[in-house]
């Protein structure tokens, strides 16, 4: 029973910080006007930092799916990897760190695209 | 003189502009964003014990790659019938700060530019919502490495 009381805590945990992130970009877009690709680099770039100083870690133990879905997660994973590639492999895992810790991903949206561009016609426009 | 006179009519014109512009109603979308992106982390993070369960032996680091996969891959069919869009004008960056807007980004970029060919109509335009978010990306995650490995180098 207290595994199930467990996890929903956690689902709580995980609609709130997750609703949170995306309600302060909202906040940002009706305020500001700053256009919705800057606040992805923004959240993107925010992930990173966070990642970088070494403080993510700590927020996705607590908040998982969180903070992992929005994009300041993709941020945190590519500088994870990077990170990581340089620990192992030295100046050149700096560079190819972040990517192949991503490369899943991004494969899977790309074909993914790919395929959905070809069966698909745009509905409305 | 003129400079302020230039001013003082500058301020007029904003005003005018915010009278005129309409204004989203704050709250109410606000809440939208909040219980949409609230909801996709929730699919996610459901979709991940589900995996945790049937997995048991692969690493956490996987699980979560198998898991984001699996919302991308829903998210970019979404946009394909045509349902991703109706829910990105109702919840603003509730659909599009997740990954899956991401995906949708290059999906409905994808298919718009599709009359244009395959090619120089579809392919080119995949990126060009995402392409800021990678190249930030790329280059600030290059940084971060770099940053990590003179630290290493310096303090062995």
């Amino acid at each position: 029973m207290p595994i199930i009381l467990d996890k929903i805590l956690l689902l709580i945990i995980v609609f709130a910080v997750g609703g949170l992130l995306c309600a302060i970009a909202q906040l940002l877009v009706v305020r500001t006007k700053i256009s919705p690709a800057r606040i992805l680099v923004v959240f993107l770039i925010a992930g990173i930092f966070l990642e970088t100083i070494g403080v993510f870690r700590y927020i996705r133990e607590f908040a998982h799916a969180g903070v992992t879905v929005p994009i300041i997660g993709f941020g945190a994973s590519l500088a994870k990897g990077a990170i990581e590639g340089a620990k192992q492999h030295g100046f050149i895992g700096a560079f190819s760190g972040g990517l192949t810790a991503t490369a899943l991903g991004i494969g899977i949206a790309v074909v993914s695209s790919f395929i959905v561009t070809l069966a698909f016609k745009p509905k409305t426009k | 003189m003129q400079a302020e006179q230039i001013k003082k009519r500058n301020k007029r014109y904003d005003k005018y502009v915010e009278a005129v512009s309409p204004k989203t109603a704050m709250l109410p979308s606000l809440a939208k964003s909040f219980w949409v992106g609230g909801l996709t982390c929730v699919i996610a993070q459901i979709i991940f014990e589900l995996y945790t369960l049937a997995f048991p032996s692969v690493s956490e680091q996987a699980i979560i790659g198998f898991t984001l996969s699996t919302i991308i891959i829903i998210a970019v069919f979404l946009t394909g019938i045509g349902v991703f869009d109706k829910l990105g004008r109702y919840a603003g960056a509730g659909a599009f700060l997740p990954i899956t807007g991401f995906a949708n980004a290059m999906a409905s970029a994808g298919m718009e530019f599709r009359s244009e060919g395959l090619i120089f109509g579809s392919q080119v335009k995949f990126f060009s919502v995402v392409g800021p978010v990678l190249v930030n990306g790329i280059v600030w995650s290059t940084v971060a490495g770099l940053i990590h490995s003179i630290i290493n180098a310096v303090v062995g």
